[in-house]
């Protein structure tokens, strides 16, 4: 177990530095002049040029980028004198659009992003597992063929056409969850506010991904009731109920945590269109905005953060089969 | 010797797209204790699916079964056929109580062997989770299993095919059942480890004085081991009778074949495998006359055209040696002789 937490570790560490390397190369490599975006309509070439020593983008590319790594790790302080400014570690850079650390940025986004995740996961696992496991108890029966409605609904339907359509009805239409909603609470602040706040984003995330969940449930408890083992069950004297919820599910729940620890890693690199829609100030709608303004640094810290997201849950996932499979050691 | 199971023509026809499959039609057998009946033929032949109503193991809804199962539960007996499902969940693994062909996939792989087990002892004795594991602690020790308190704590995937059908085993006794449905418990097995099996299943018959259904393909096994034997072609008995009488008496001409079939070992150079001729019949539709008429060698000696248009019942000099097939008795007796001779030579 030690073993494999080093060397997973290690592997991680490595695959950062490349992808972080590349999506540095990349905006090197647009054609636009980084000093330049960072002042506005009134610019002088003086400007710029004392912008571009200010942020570090006369050095060398390779310097640009160890520049980037150590501000990471001890924090990156920019310009001289009275017009000095620095941001503490972990510092990603700083956006000239905003005029802040890139770092506080995302401060202010992942908290956002994190709750829009979490909820919608909780809310998709509890109705495509639910909706699944019944869709495969009455296969071909009626609550199969009505599941099998909402799978075909839900997977065809993309998130900008639910997520409007719950806007103007469930807000606009029937006035159930106000729409004047100003900003982000968080749980702990006002638990109520925040339900509010989220309740229409989740719907929207988890009925996409629902309905992808309440297909591979139905056919993973399918497959798992066919197998010999729950023959033996039964043979036991087991009761149907028992096979079903203790034998069956037992074996369906190490698939669907691997790939709902892989799903929730990739909405935290930002569900973008479900941000927009609903104005949450989220990593998605940072992400957006960046690259509408080219606010280079924000666009590379919020890649670099989805990509290490993704890793370390491919590592908690992989951690969590052990343990929920016996076959499986690390 | 007490009658624990008997089996009255017993059909079971699972309807599909393509018609109805009738995988048993109209068997009829009996157990008593203390007794090993062997249900013999090859893949398809309706042997597992037998074993399988006696379970109640059929899907409803999925099986049309008719005739029925009689089977001892305690001093009274029940009929599998017209019992509620909840009548035969509390019969299973009690009163009657089977082991599979493949141990490799037939224990749960994310549970302890030991609460696999216990789990059988629970089933029917809820809230005595002690007592449950205490039993599944000496079944394994009677099945054979080194360290059994230890080894009941691992996995499945920790112990040898071997040793995973003797837990198949020692889970089946869990409750010392009357019944023991052994369905091809040795097929998935090296052979060195077939005959400890069958060792072990005959000694603990001994002891619990079970009654043994073993359904398999295997003559070997059922020389070895049977008092018994009905032998299945096509969803029908074609032959039944005591294992001396269908070994060295065979009456069937598929009985014929399966013994002629058997790969030796010969004294004298290579020698060819001696397989039937043609394939089993589709359970769908079947011959309108015998089912194994297509595949005889033997139709010419039978009158006129009978083995395609009629069907042979099951009928014999002796009820305890009984066969289905229109060529008369005393010429089968004559012709089979020579092959026989031919074969144990």
């Amino acid at each position: 177990m030690r073993n494999f937490l080093v060397r997973r570790i290690f592997f991680a560490i490595i695959t950062l530095l490349i992808v972080s390397a590349v999506v540095f190369a990349i905006f090197s490599l647009i054609p636009f002049d980084p000093a330049a975006l960072t002042c506005g309509q009134r610019c002088t070439d003086q400007i710029i040029e004392g912008n571009r020593v200010k942020l570090g983008f006369d050095k060398p590319l390779f310097m640009q980028y160890f520049l980037f790594l150590s501000g990471i790790f001890f924090g990156r302080s920019y310009g001289a004198g009275s017009a000095a400014f620095s941001c503490p570690a972990p510092a990603f850079g700083y956006s000239f659009n905003e005029n802040a650390c890139v770092t506080d940025l995302l401060r202010e986004a992942l908290p956002v992003t994190v709750s829009l995740a979490l909820g919608a996961l909780t809310l998709w696992l509890i109705v495509g597992v639910s909706l699944g496991v019944i869709a495969a108890r009455f296969k071909n029966k009626w609550p199969d063929r009505v599941s099998s409605i909402f799978v075909l609904l839900g997977t065809s339907l993309p998130t900008f056409v639910t997520g409007l359509a719950l806007l103007i009805w469930v807000t606009i239409k029937w006035k159930l969850v106000p729409l004047s909603l100003v900003g982000y609470t968080s749980l702990l602040e006002n638990p109520f506010k925040f339900f509010q706040y989220f309740i229409l984003p989740w719907i929207t995330l988890a009925i996409a991904f629902a309905a992808l969940y309440t297909r591979f449930t139905r056919a993973a408890v399918l497959e798992t009731l066919g197998e010999d083992y729950i023959r033996t069950a039964r043979a036991k004297g087991v009761k149907e109920r028992t096979v079903l919820f203790k034998h069956t599910m037992r074996a369906v729940l190490a698939p669907i945590i691997t790939l709902a620890g892989l799903d929730f890693a990739g909405l935290i690199g930002g569900a973008i269109i479900t941000e927009t829609i609903f104005n949450l100030p989220g990593l998605g709608r940072l992400t957006l905005r960046s690259v509408f303004e080219f606010d280079l640094p924000v666009v590379l810290a919020t890649t670099i953060l989805a990509a290490s997201v993704v890793i370390v849950m491919n590592l908690i996932v992989d951690m969590l089969y052990a343990v929920l499979d016996p076959r499986v050691r690390i | 010797m007490a009658e624990l199971l008997r089996i009255e023509n017993l059909h079971v026809a699972f309807p599909t797209d393509d018609g109805l499959v009738r995988a048993v039609d109209g068997v009829s057998l009996s157990l008593n204790e203390g007794e090993t009946v062997a249900i013999v033929g090859e893949s398809g032949s309706g042997k597992t699916v037998t074993g399988l109503s006696v379970m109640g193991l059929h899907k409803k809804g999925a099986a049309q079964l008719s005739g029925s199962i009689h089977l001892k539960v305690g001093d009274s007996t029940l009929d599998i056929v017209t019992a509620t499902d909840e009548e035969i969940r509390l019969v299973r693994g009690r009163a009657v109580a089977m082991i599979f062909q493949d141990p490799m996939s037939s224990l749960h792989p994310y549970y302890r062997i030991g609460n696999q087990l216990a789990e059988a002892y629970l089933v029917h004795n809820p809230g005595k989770k002690k007592e449950a594991l205490k039993r599944a602690i000496d079944m394994l020790d009677l099945v054979g299993i080194a360290e059994p308190d230890q080894r009941s704590h691992e996995y499945p995937h920790q112990f040898s095919g071997g040793m995973r059908q003797r837990v198949m085993i020692a889970m089946a006794l869990m409750n010392s059942p009357r019944v023991l449905i052994a369905d091809e418990p040795t097929t998935a097995l090296d052979v060195t480890v077939q005959a400890q099996i069958l060792i072990l299943l005959a000694s603990l018959q001994k002891e619990f004085n079970m009654g043994i259904l073993l359904i398999t393909h295997d003559l070997g096994v059922v020389a070895q081991v049977a008092d018994k034997v009905s032998v299945m072609y096509g969803g029908r008995i074609v032959e039944q009778g005591s294992a001396d009488d269908v070994f060295y008496k065979p009456a069937a001409p598929y009985t014929l074949g399966l013994l002629k079939s058997v790969p030796r070992i010969s004294t004298h150079g290579s020698e060819r495998l001696k397989a039937i001729p043609g394939q089993p019949p589709s359970l769908i539709n079947l011959p309108i006359g015998c089912a194994f008429a297509p595949r005889c060698e033997f139709t010419s000696y039978a009158v006129g055209n009978i083995c395609a248009t009629d069907r042979p019942e099951l009928l014999g000099s002796s009820p305890a040696h009984l066969s289905r097939c229109h060529v008369a008795e005393a010429t089968r007796d004559r012709l089979f002789v020579e092959e026989l001779k031919e074969v144990r030579k």
